[in-house]
């Protein structure tokens, strides 16, 4: 059995999970990314998309949907730094929807600034990364 | 001397008057238990923010290359104060003090030659700063519809505040509010934002340089600078609220003992006035009585 680790995710305004894990599915800014104990120490950024818990003790949740944050990964510790995050299970349609058009709203809003449209990139690429958390979460 | 009818009336106002302390005092206890257990929730997310750019901002800070929102734009003539009060009174002299310190702050600059905005978040704040300070609003955020402070109301503010600072309408950014210490103690507080400032950590930490960054240290540190406003302004609003309610509730305390006293002084004078009247009438019998 692999060894376990502790997983921390947090969010603004609660703790919304601490739970001992083998291993940690991260959907990272540069591409997803899988921890176990005794990773590395790494920091990388968040893009939207679910977090997968591998071997999780007890009945905790084991999927989570997460708009962004940073994870902070330290030998015997995971931690996530989500702005919004809640587990797979209560994620809706409506709130997806929602998401992506505020996401193409500000999309457009960068394609009509004048700057060159330097943001334009980033935020199709948010629409892209939602609408494929839209179809992995509601399958 | 005052007739025993009006006293009475008095008695009963006053006594009314506790009741509604009374039965404020209670709710801002309630309400002070949900303030600091929402920051209590958000103390994990806050600190782990502040270690891990504390950690970047010293291996990244001092390159060239250094966001603007940690490295300054070089000048500070221009501050911008947001000053967060409530949006309610009768909480004793919560809001007064945070208005006394970002006058003071105010005055402070104008000496030096800066120039001063203000940006206000809460009504009460605006009301008192508006008298001499109006010239400076820039903007006022309106929270009185907000039921449950959440992260959402943190992040308008500091988009707000940040959009104004891409578009250089200031070069320092402070944030004024009351830090909760106890019920019956509120430490207004002045914090600098924008730069960012933290902490210089001792000297032999090991963290920052150790760490890999992904995709890259000036990019994590990009993205995560606007979040640390945001986080910084959502627990400054959370240790507000908790100082609201904590000054609330000890000032209603205060109220409704002084109503108690009140109320006691008055019963004496109703008390004495209502035997003065009984031995006036008993000598007018007593000396009726004899003169027949």
């Amino acid at each position: 059995m692999a060894t376990k680790m502790q997983f921390d995710l947090v969010s603004p305004e609660r703790r919304l999970a601490s739970v001992m894990v083998e291993a940690v599915q991260i959907p990272g800014a540069d591409g997803d990314m899988t921890a176990m104990a005794d990773h590395a120490p790494l920091i990388t950024t968040l893009r939207p998309g679910i977090v997968r818990l591998d071997g999780v003790e007890g009945a905790a949740e084991k999927a989570y949907f997460v708009t962004g944050g940073f994870a902070d990964v330290a030998g015997p510790k995971v931690t996530l730094l989500a702005e919004q995050a809640m587990p797979v299970s209560e994620v809706t349609a409506e709130i997806m929807d929602g998401l992506i058009a505020e996401a193409r709203a500000a999309q457009d809003k960068a394609r009509n600034a004048t700057d060159g449209g330097t943001g334009v990139d980033t935020a199709g690429k948010l629409v892209a990364d939602l609408e494929a958390a839209r179809a992995s979460t509601l399958g | 001397m005052p007739n025993l009818k009006d006293l009475k009336n008095r008695i009963a106002s006053v006594k009314s008057t506790r009741k509604i302390t009374k039965a404020m005092q209670m709710v801002a206890a309630a309400k002070l238990r949900r303030a600091q257990d929402a920051a209590e929730a958000a103390r994990p997310y806050a600190e782990k923010m502040e270690a891990v750019m504390s950690g970047l901002a010293q291996s990244v800070g001092n390159s060239d290359g250094a966001p603007r929102l940690l490295a300054g734009t070089g000048k500070s003539d221009v501050h911008l104060l947001v000053v967060m009060t409530a949006e309610r009174g009768l909480c004793g002299g919560f809001n007064s003090t945070i208005v006394r310190k970002a006058r003071a702050q105010v005055e402070t600059l104008r000496a030096q030659g800066k120039t001063v905005k203000i940006l206000t978040v809460g009504k009460k704040g605006r009301e008192q700063l508006k008298r001499d300070h109006a010239d400076k609003f820039v903007g006022h955020v309106d929270l009185s519809d907000v039921k449950r402070l959440g992260y959402a109301d943190a992040a308008r503010i500091a988009s707000n505040v940040l959009g104004r600072f891409d578009a250089g309408e200031f070069d320092v950014a402070t944030i004024f509010f009351n830090r909760f210490q106890s019920v019956i103690s509120q430490i207004p507080t002045a914090t600098q934002i924008i730069p960012a400032q933290f902490d210089t950590p001792d000297a032999g930490q090991d963290s920052g340089s150790l760490y890999d960054y992904e995709p890259s240290e000036e990019a994590v540190l990009e993205d995560l600078l606007p979040r640390g406003v945001a986080t910084q302004i959502f627990t400054a609003l959370l240790e507000n609220a908790a100082s609201e309610q904590g000054a609330r509730m000890s000032a209603m305390d205060n109220a409704t003992r002084n109503a108690g006293d009140m109320i006691e002084r008055l019963t004496i004078e109703y008390n004495r006035s209502r035997q003065a009247v009984i031995t006036n009438e008993l000598i007018e019998i007593i000396s009726g009585a004899e003169a027949l």
